[in-house]
């Protein structure tokens, strides 16, 4: 929404790590306007339901088009907007839970596809929207309103999880670092294939992981993120799983296979293939 | 004696050449200019499996698989076991003798059956192959079908333009004269087929499902992604095989969510956008049917039913399903439902629904049903300049659009065009941004439903319409309904005939029509007689013929219980 919409009467909490999110998805989509001349509506905005997903109407400045559809969904949306349009650019903007719980089944076909396709998860280890129930994020252990006694389950572990299922692009971002991920969301746009950009996007309100994330440097408290040296070797996934077995969380971009061929390019080899037939053609062929 | 149609059903084991046998036979007939159709069961195995399909000959076009069976051919024991008692009194069995099965075997009722050595006499031509033919000479005795139109139909089928045609086309009539003697011999017969009158018009065979596929492609269908299941599977597989080209899509991908979730992103990308699904699939697009109508998306849903809930009968026939295509969403939904009966109908089914997908921008259900999907019929070649091919209103205004403004349809925008906003699940305003105000709910609710308007055109059949009692079948019981009709007519029943495939909306002068009667009688193949509920919903005095066996109904049934019900305004239960 480009103007103030007095209707609209959702907000962030102040504080919340998705503002810092829109303000690098904002950045990159002008980058690429800047770069490739196309305009604005020349992205869709899939957005899954969520705290999170609100960002679609939260844009600030000239408006990309947006698909603020149903929850879990935001990825296969995605798909047939790019299945039918591999022209225009396509970003999933989702929650954690979005994403990896009721989504979770998406992941793996959409690895396997290669889709020309970006998806910046924001992850702040909770389900916001609904009041902080636990998510798929969420640390055992750790009690939240639907895990009185704390959680059961272990959490997942994103990055590895789209490194085995074969994702072809993974970044690693922080919602407190818009400029820098901004570069990664950028990065994962350009790329030939499927990205993943998933983000550490704290809820203030029901996970605040703030001083985790960031530490208390003058209290002697490491943060947990640190940014990916330079000598890193994106694409050898042997050390992109080194990478994220070490402590705390690596930002940047952690591995990048661009040896595959997107299936939009897939796409374009099958119509040498097969032969193109009207309408008419194939009706004249069940004549007799 | 003439006869003007006679059925066969060949019964065996999946891979015995059940399906081929029926459709060599129908195509046979239709290429000397009968007509014919086949009713075909799948085997519920992959490999084996007691299965079998029908074809119906006649002289005239052809509303139904048949009541009884003429002629048996039972490839094995356990078909013979399970059909020999369908066939009519009067009717034939021919068994194949050279199946181990049948060594030793004497028939009970001696005077019907007769064993064909079908291998041994294909072997004799020295093409194994020719055993339908064998088959087919063997029926055309029993028809008294002049033996130079089997000929023609050897010479054009096997006529390749390869160097061993002629061995081959010999080969196989030979078999087919092997097939003829050998049941001469039995003096059994049937009587005489009618002569064919060559239909005016060119001609089609084709099955069900694929003449959907076309009709699809007629109007203009360049999106279409699915997941298998059965009787819907042929379709994606269609699809895929032809839907190619730049700018055209076809995909499987990897459940129904997706299928459904998917054709969001490629309607909502400009796409005319199709799917197609049974039951248990179907169920779970509801979510998405329900933000489809919510965000305004145009797209086709298919469902081609099958026996259910769940898993249900996944290769029976139903028509069970009209209460979740009409109502397949939580919240206020209501979709705009066409049920094909027919083969053609299949065809423009699929061209008016993308038609009405595209004019009101929304989804539209398609209905079939597993009976018409594997038909496999003659048809009338369609003119594709009969048909009127319609196309999304689109808006090509600058930015700052209110794309739902108002409480009627207005022009959509195409993502990479100006006019950029927010499809939205949530309740939105006009500019796609989610509220709760409870005038926006009201704008948007009444602005959804306005739309139904916009597909009021559905056309409908009607006759003698002076009668205060009706027969409205709809979707695949129509065939069966409309000869029950002719027959009831014959003996002097006053009661008037309805039919229309555009169940949501109605016609508004079929409903006008319909609400006029004292009782409008509806078979359907359903328990709750779904389609007569909602007829009563909207003020018509509907009673309902059900039947629940997965089978489709038998004209001799419907003949009973409409006459019954027109008489005592009953509601019958076929069993
Ligand atoms: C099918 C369905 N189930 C449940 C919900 C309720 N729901 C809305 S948002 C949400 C969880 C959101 O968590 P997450 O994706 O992590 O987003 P966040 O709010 O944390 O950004 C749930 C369970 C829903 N809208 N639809
Ligand atoms: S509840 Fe949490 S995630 Fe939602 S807006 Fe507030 S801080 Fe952000
Ligand atoms: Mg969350």
């Amino acid at each position: 929404m480009s103007k103030k919409n007095p209707e609209y009467d959702f907000k962030w909490c102040p504080g919340c790590g998705d503002f810092g999110v829109r303000r690098a998805l904002e950045f990159a989509m002008i980058d690429r306007l800047e770069e490739t001349g196309l305009p604005i509506e020349n992205n869709v905005v899939v957005a899954g339901i969520g705290c999170s997903g609100n960002l679609v109407h939260l844009l600030e400045g000239s408006q990309p088009y947006g698909f603020h559809g149903i929850h879990g969904r935001s990825l296969p949306i995605s798909m047939g907007v790019k299945m039918g349009r591999p022209d225009l650019n396509v970003v999933v903007v989702a929650g954690d839970g979005d994403f990896l719980s009721i989504g979770g089944e998406h992941i793996a076909p959409q690895a396997a596809r290669n889709l020309n396709i970006c998806a910046v998860v924001m992850d702040n280890g909770v389900y916001g929207l609904t009041k902080g129930q636990s998510s798929p994020t969420t640390k055992l252990g750790v009690v939240t309103s639907s895990t009185p006694f704390g959680k059961m389950e272990n959490e997942a572990d994103p990055l590895e999880l789209y490194l085995t299922l074969g994702v072809s692009f993974i970044a690693s971002g922080f919602s407190g670092n818009p400029r820098q991920l901004a570069g990664l969301i950028k990065e994962g746009m350009n790329h030939q294939g499927f990205s993943m950009v998933h983000v550490q996007s704290p809820c203030v309100t029901y996970n605040d992981t703030y001083e985790l994330l960031k530490g208390k440097p003058k209290e002697g408290i490491e943060p947990l993120v640190w940014d990916i040296p330079e000598d890193h070797e994106p694409n050898d996934k042997a050390a992109a799983y080194n990478l994220i077995q070490k402590r705390g969380l690596p930002i940047g971009v952690i591995y990048k296979d661009e040896s595959r061929p997107s299936l939009d390019q897939r796409i374009e080899d099958i119509w040498s293939k097969a032969k193109e037939q009207t309408a008419q053609q194939l009706i004249d062929a069940y004549e007799f | 004696m003439q006869m003007r149609d006679f059925v066969v059903r060949f019964a065996g084991e999946g891979g015995q050449g059940v399906v081929t046998s029926a459709e060599g036979l129908a195509q046979a007939s239709t290429q000397v200019g009968y007509h014919a159709l086949t009713y075909a069961t799948f085997p519920s195995q992959i490999m084996g499996g007691p299965t079998w399909t029908q074809a119906r000959i006649s002289d005239q076009p052809i509303l139904s698989a048949g009541d009884d069976v003429d002629v048996l051919v039972a490839f094995n024991r356990e078909a013979y076991e399970t059909h020999a008692s369908e066939v009519r009194e009067g009717g034939v069995i021919i068994y194949n003798s050279d199946d181990k099965e049948f060594e030793n075997f004497s028939p009970t009722d001696g005077s019907k059956s007769f064993g064909l050595p079908i291998d041994e006499l294909a072997r004799s031509t020295g093409n194994n192959r020719s055993a339908n033919m064998v088959v087919m000479g063997a029926l055309a005795h029993l028809v008294n079908m002049p033996q130079e139109y089997l000929d023609d139909f050897v010479d054009s089928r096997f006529s390749r333009g390869r160097a061993n045609d002629d061995e081959i086309i010999a080969s196989n009539k030979q078999a087919m004269t092997l097939g003829r003697n050998h049941t001469s011999e039995s003096g059994l017969s049937l009587g005489d087929l009618a002569p064919p009158k060559k239909p005016e018009n060119k001609q089609l065979m084709i099955k069900g499902n694929d003449a959907l596929c076309l009709g699809a492609v007629a109007a203009g269908l360049n999106f279409y992604i699915g997941y298998p299941i059965s009787p819907a599977t042929t379709i994606l597989i269609w699809m895929e095989r032809n839907l190619v080209g730049p700018g055209k899509f076809a995909y499987q991908v990897s459940s129904e969510i997706e299928s459904i979730t998917g054709l969001l992103g490629g309607g909502f990308a400009g796409r005319k956008a199709m799917t197609a699904t049974a039951g248990p699939g179907f169920s779970l697009m509801s979510e998405g049917l329900g933000l489809a109508w919510m965000s305004e998306i145009p797209l086709v849903v298919v469902d081609v039913q099958r026996g259910g809930p769940a898993t249900g009968l996944p290769t029976k026939t139903e028509q069970s399903d009209l209460f979740s295509c009409m109502y397949p969403a939580h919240g206020d939904v209501r979709l705009p439902v066409i049920a094909v009966g027919t083969v053609e109908e299949a065809f423009q089914g699929a061209i008016w629904a993308l038609n009405w997908a595209e004019r009101y921008q929304g989804p539209v259900i398609l209905m079939t049903e597993m009976a018409i999907a594997e038909r496999v019929q003659n048809i009338t070649k369609p003119d594709l300049a009969d048909f009127k091919i319609e196309n999304r209103k689109v808006y090509e205004g600058t930015n700052g659009y209110h794309r739902y403004e108002g409480f009627e349809l207005s022009p959509m925008p195409i993502p990479g065009n100006p006019g950029a906003y927010v499809a939205n699940g949530s309740e939105h305003d006009e500019m796609g941004d989610t509220t709760h105000l409870p005038e926006r709910h009201i704008q948007m609710t009444e602005r959804r439903f306005s739309k139904l308007n916009l597909l009021k055109d559905g056309f409908f059949e009607s006759e003698n319409t002076e009668s205060r009692i009706a027969v409205m079948s709809w979707g695949g019981s129509k065939g069966p309904s409309q000869e029950a009709y002719a027959q009831l007519r014959d003996q002097g029943l006053d009661i008037s005939w309805y039919y229309t495939m555009f169940l949501n909306p109605l016609p508004p002068k079929l409903l006008e029509e319909l609400q006029s009667k004292d009782l409008v009688i509806v078979p359907e193949l359903n328990y709750q007689g779904q389609f007569s509920s909602i007829l009563r919903s909207e003020g018509v005095k509907a009673k309902s013929i059900t039947q629940y066996t997965g089978l489709p109904f038998k004209v001799r049934h419907l003949v009973q219980h409409i006459s019954e019900m027109a008489q005592a305004s009953e509601k019958a239960t076929v069993r």
